[in-house]
């Protein structure tokens, strides 16, 4: 009898640890700042195991019974909380604080209340000094067995949800336990295994369809639908839908949303290309997304358009799948557009065409690799391939976030005798993101749009080459092959902003 | 595609036929590859001597023997002096010494030599070079040059694996104490003091030669560091390092002359790079050797051994040995310029008493050079990123270069490492036995088990590695070599016999091996009576 109880303790002082990690976990989960979630859920619960403890004095009467109905309280209670808050937190996320510190307070003065009734219910047999001993020594163990199990097993297996419900059967079976323990002390023996027998129905259903309901619910929450994923040689392609935004991710990094990608795209090139009534032939290096190049086509001087990116399965995508066809407007398909699939590099160095309008749309210059295609040799290379009146745009990150960096490239594509023109604008899904036009001439911002825009206005135009204060110029070194500076200046800058 | 789902894409028939029998079943067998190097076996022919008697004779002004660094730049000198009328007889299929290139699938690498440093003022004839060539972008005799930035060697240029973590730099920094640190910088310290008192310069013949100096030569580095005071393990490690890889010999036998002549000589600048920046291409050096033989191409005899060397009085009668045409050739040449390594003297020349005794005195490294073509470059591993050079603390190897470092390149595809290794754990000799001896095969699971601590893919990115053997790589600069008078004979003017080889320097490097070509070929073209501006002052 005595062990009976002691093994009962261990399993229920494992509960109760088990709902505040859950609780802590799913808050630092979907809120965030882990150490905040953490301590405020456990400096709740705690409190409220104290206020269950006190209460407890009031319970005088049926010792065993009562604890019999605590047990199926917790059990129903703490196991539907990780689903309870889930499921709130995606459909109803205003009240989710509310409901968070709410179920954790219940449940926390519903815990308080079971090892003074356990002791209570041991003392009639046991001396004193026995009694605190031994409880709390199954207490302690419980939360030791749990605290081990719960990142090692429970989290990664079962997930948040199912081992709430788990932890809330093992609640049931000890109440059922103790009911057939018990079954000569306790009046109403009848009334309440019935009313265990529906705690478990409910909670074995739960974790049945819990598997199915939270993956629901995560999608709602954290991906976006995933419409299209590939591993090409060079590159893990992702593309997401949440309602009518699609999203393009290269090995995890957003390359664009269809929200607001015409912000990027229009500021990309319109304000060189509109200066350029006479431009035929236009390279785009990079963008196999082919919406550089939908905007490129608005023009109908542009007689060829040669888009040049590493991966076929990329411009396969954007010339096949109808939803991405719809966003670049078929533009891979167009008779004027030439997609080749080479090293944006070892064409360039094999080619001998001179074009008037160049896009450079590169990836961030986040390695040595990537940052000898924003070196000084790589533009002098870009030079030779420019005609005498063309002009060339190169994405140069963000000069805001990384503002050394941006006017490393502009002085950069100064030192080998370009005329850099630097611009910006706002695009939400980066924030303030930086563009240099290099010519071989002054240039001059176009006064109107001859092509129909979303963005840009010529109104606007002017304040795009403005740079407010705090993207003003700083003094930055040329980027070569031989110091890189401009990678050590973006691995410095960016570390800021992503923590 | 890695090498391991190109072998299952293979039959499993064709595998099975791959994996020698007795090669356990979770290994992947030896990659294939060549075995590169030196015409050991043609070499070997002197002494066994079985080679025809010359069947032609022809006489010519000039002969040029080696088609080496100090051979090329000889004929080029010439050449430029508007003096034709020479021949150049090379052993190899192909010219340049140390610094040809190999031609593997993933590209084009160093067979050896890789780099060149800045090179300072007084390099006057590797400057004009590097104008000729474009490289050097300015006036040759600028102290701070501007150069083709796709030459200079790309950040970053060095890193150094210790520890299970790869460092910047070669120096140990991570996990040594500051004692270390201190004797780092005492080291330093003394090394700019050398530069200061322009002590030690390239070529080797501009260098102070006061008496404390040339005591240098005459006790060995490691003696001299400790008669410093400096025995910090992680500083011995360096400069043993930087020993083996110039001297292919280790700080217990490079002389202490060597040795700092190797820290203190470099005043090389540049305007648009750090001073410690090297010059490098894809092929290691064969980029300066191609650019010595431009316009000489059609004076040049490969695959010629020559075997006898003897002065008949007027002329110097050397008999050519001609393997694919199975004759012998004697040329009669008015001037000849021996710029072939100088352990050969003794067995090929007649006569030259002197010369031949004075050979004896020098000793050469043995080296072994792989050459792994990878699929992909191999992962970083933790710490700073791939560089140029990767080196291994504890190791046997030298550490690895990258074929592809130089390239601009959106995906880095397949690379060529070239895995560099001096065998100076024994004698010379000794160490040239266990190179010959050992199979490909052998070589390459070193090779492979070297880099495996740094690199557990290495085998399953590995398509090909290619071994080159280098018996006499370097000649051996120990203690009382460089100026205890072995080298005084070679580096004389005579009437009819020069020498032109970095052998003559005691210093087996590019600079000292065109120094020597174009001063022999300066003194044949004043012989000849040719004019012309010298490209060594």
């Amino acid at each position: 009898m005595q062990q009976a109880l002691l093994v009962s303790v261990f399993v229920v002082a494992s509960c109760g640890l088990a709902y505040e990690l859950i609780a802590a976990a799913l808050a630092s989960y979907v809120l965030g700042d882990s150490v905040t979630q953490f301590s405020t859920v456990i400096g709740t619960y705690l409190f409220a195991m104290g206020v269950g403890s006190w209460l407890s004095k009031y319970i005088v009467r049926d010792l065993i019974g009562r604890f019999v109905q605590i047990e199926l309280l917790i059990g129903v209670v703490g196991g539907s909380s990780a689903a309870a808050l889930f499921f709130t937190f995606v459909w109803a996320p205003e009240p989710f604080k509310l409901m968070l510190y709410f179920l954790v307070f219940i449940l926390g003065m519903l815990v308080g209340l079971e090892i003074p009734l356990i002791m209570r219910i041991l003392k009639r047999d046991l001396a004193f000094k026995d009694v605190v001993s031994q409880v709390l020594t199954f207490d302690y163990l419980g939360a030791l067995a749990v605290s081990i199990l719960f990142p090692v097993l429970l989290v990664p297996h079962l997930g948040l949800v199912r081992s709430a419900l788990m932890f809330g059967l093992l609640n049931v079976l000890v109440a059922l336990w103790a009911l057939w323990l018990f079954r000569a002390q306790i009046p109403s023996v009848a009334w309440l295994r019935g009313q265990a027998l529906a705690a478990a129905v409910v909670l074995i259903g739960a974790f049945a369809v819990a598997g199915e309901a939270t993956s629901f619910a995560e999608t709602q929450l954290y991906a976006d639908e995933i419409v299209h994923a590939e591993s090409s040689p060079y590159q893990r392609i992702v593309v997401t839908r949440w309602k009518d935004d699609l999203r393009l991710h290269l090995n995890n990094n957003l390359q664009f949303s269809s929200r607001d990608e015409y912000r990027y795209h229009e500021a990309l090139v319109h304000p060189g290309l509109a200066t350029l009534p006479g431009a035929k032939r236009v390279l785009v290096l990079g963008g196999g997304d082919g919406l550089a190049v939908r905007e490129i086509l608005k023009y109908p001087q542009v007689e060829s358009v040669t888009l040049v990116d590493l991966d076929p399965a990329m411009t396969r995508l954007f010339s096949s799948a109808p939803a991405l066809r719809a966003l670049n407007g078929s533009a891979l398909s167009s008779p004027k557009v030439n997609v080749v699939n080479a090293d944006a590099l070892v064409w360039l160095e094999e080619s001998r065409e001179r074009f008037d309008f160049v896009v450079i749309d590169f990836p961030d210059p986040s390695n040595f690799s990537i940052g000898k295609l924003y070196s000084a040799a790589f533009y002098r290379l870009l030079e030779k391939h420019l005609t005498e009146t063309g002009l060339a745009v190169v994405q140069s990150t963000s000069p805001l976030y990384a503002r050394q960096s941006f006017w490393s490239i502009v002085t950069t594509l100064e030192s080998v005798g370009f005329v850099a023109t630097p611009y910006h604008a706002l695009v939400p899904s980066f924030g303030e993101w930086g563009f240099v036009l290099v010519s071989r001439r002054p240039y001059r911002s176009p006064e109107t749009y001859p092509v129909e825009t979303r963005f840009l206005t010529p109104a606007l135009t002017p304040s795009l080459f403005e740079f407010p204060g705090d993207m003003a110029r700083v003094e930055a070194e040329v980027n070569q092959l031989n110091n890189q500076v401009l990678v050590r200046y973006f691995e410095k800058e960016w570390r800021h902003v992503i923590r | 595609m890695d090498r391991r789902d190109f072998l299952s894409s293979v039959s499993a028939v064709a595998s099975a036929a791959l994996l020698p029998a007795c090669a356990p079943t979770d290994q992947l067998p030896t990659p294939p590859g060549r075995l590169l190097g030196n015409a050991h076996a043609l070499g070997h022919r002197l002494r066994t001597g079985t080679i025809p008697a010359p069947s032609e004779t022809r006489r010519l002004p000039v002969l040029i023997v080696g088609g080496g660094i100090g051979g090329l730049s000889a004929g080029w000198k010439l050449n430029k002096a508007g003096f034709h009328d020479f021949l150049i007889a090379e052993l190899e299929p192909e010219l340049g010494g140390n610094s040809r290139g190999v031609q593997t699938p993933a590209g084009p690498c160093p067979l050896a030599a890789h780099y060149l440093p800045l090179p300072g003022t007084q390099a006057v004839a590797v400057r004009e070079l590097l104008a000729e060539l474009g490289v050097l972008q300015d006036d040759p005799r600028a102290q701070r040059p501007h150069y083709d930035e796709r030459y200079l060697c790309a950040t970053p240029q060095e890193r150094m694996y210790r520890h299970g973590l790869w460092q910047d730099g070669l120096w140990p920094q991570i996990g040594v104490g500051d004692r270390d640190r201190a004797q780092y910088a005492r080291f330093q310290q003394l090394m700019a003091s050398y530069r200061q008192r322009q002590a030690f310069a390239v070529p080797m013949v501009l260098s102070r030669r006061t008496p404390d100096l040339l005591a240098l030569d005459r006790l060995s580095m490691r003696d001299w560091l400790l008669s410093q005071q400096l025995d910090s393990p992680p500083l011995h490690w360096y400069v043993d390092y930087a020993c083996r890889d110039d001297y292919g010999t280790g700080i217990a036998e490079v002389s202490a002359w060597a040795g700092i002549h190797y820290f203190a000589c470099r005043s090389g600048e540049a305007a648009n790079a750090e001073g410690d920046t090297v010059l490098t291409a894809p092929d290691g050096n064969a980029w300066l050797a191609r650019g010595l033989a431009n316009g000489i191409g059609d004076r040049v005899m490969t695959g010629a051994l020559v075997h006898r060397v003897a002065d008949s009085g007027r002329h110097i009668a050397v008999d050519v040995w001609l393997p694919a045409e199975e004759r012998s050739l004697r040329i009669e040449a008015a001037q000849l310029i021996w710029a072939a390594p100088l352990f050969l003297v003794p067995r090929i020349f007649v006569g030259y008493d002197r010369l031949k005794a004075a050979a004896r005195q020098f000793s050469h490294a043995p080296w072994l050079v792989a050459n792994l073509t990878v699929s992909a470059l191999p992962t970083s591993g933790a710490g700073v990123p791939m560089a140029w050079d990767n080196v291994l603390y504890d190791s046997p190897g030298l550490g690895y270069v990258v074929s592809t470092h130089q390239q601009m390149r959106l995906h880095q595809g397949a690379a060529v490492l070239t895995y560099y290794r001096a065998l100076s754990a024994q004698a010379p000799a000794a160490g040239r036995e266990v190179l010959l001896q050992r199979s490909r095969e052998a070589w390459a699971e070193e090779v492979l088990a070297d880099l495996e601590k740094a690199h557990a893919d290495i085998r399953a990115l590995t398509l090909q590695i290619d071994i080159a053997l280098l018996g006499h790589a370097m000649v051996r600069p120990v203690p009382g070599f460089v100026w205890g008078g072995a080298r005084e004979p070679f580096a004389a003017d005579s009437p009819r016999l020069r020498f032109a080889h970095a052998d003559v320097s005691g210093l087996s490097i590019f600079e000292e091996a065109q120094y020597r070509g174009v001063l022999a070929a300066e003194r044949t073209l004043r012989r000849l009576g040719v004019r012309f501006s010298s490209s060594l002052v």
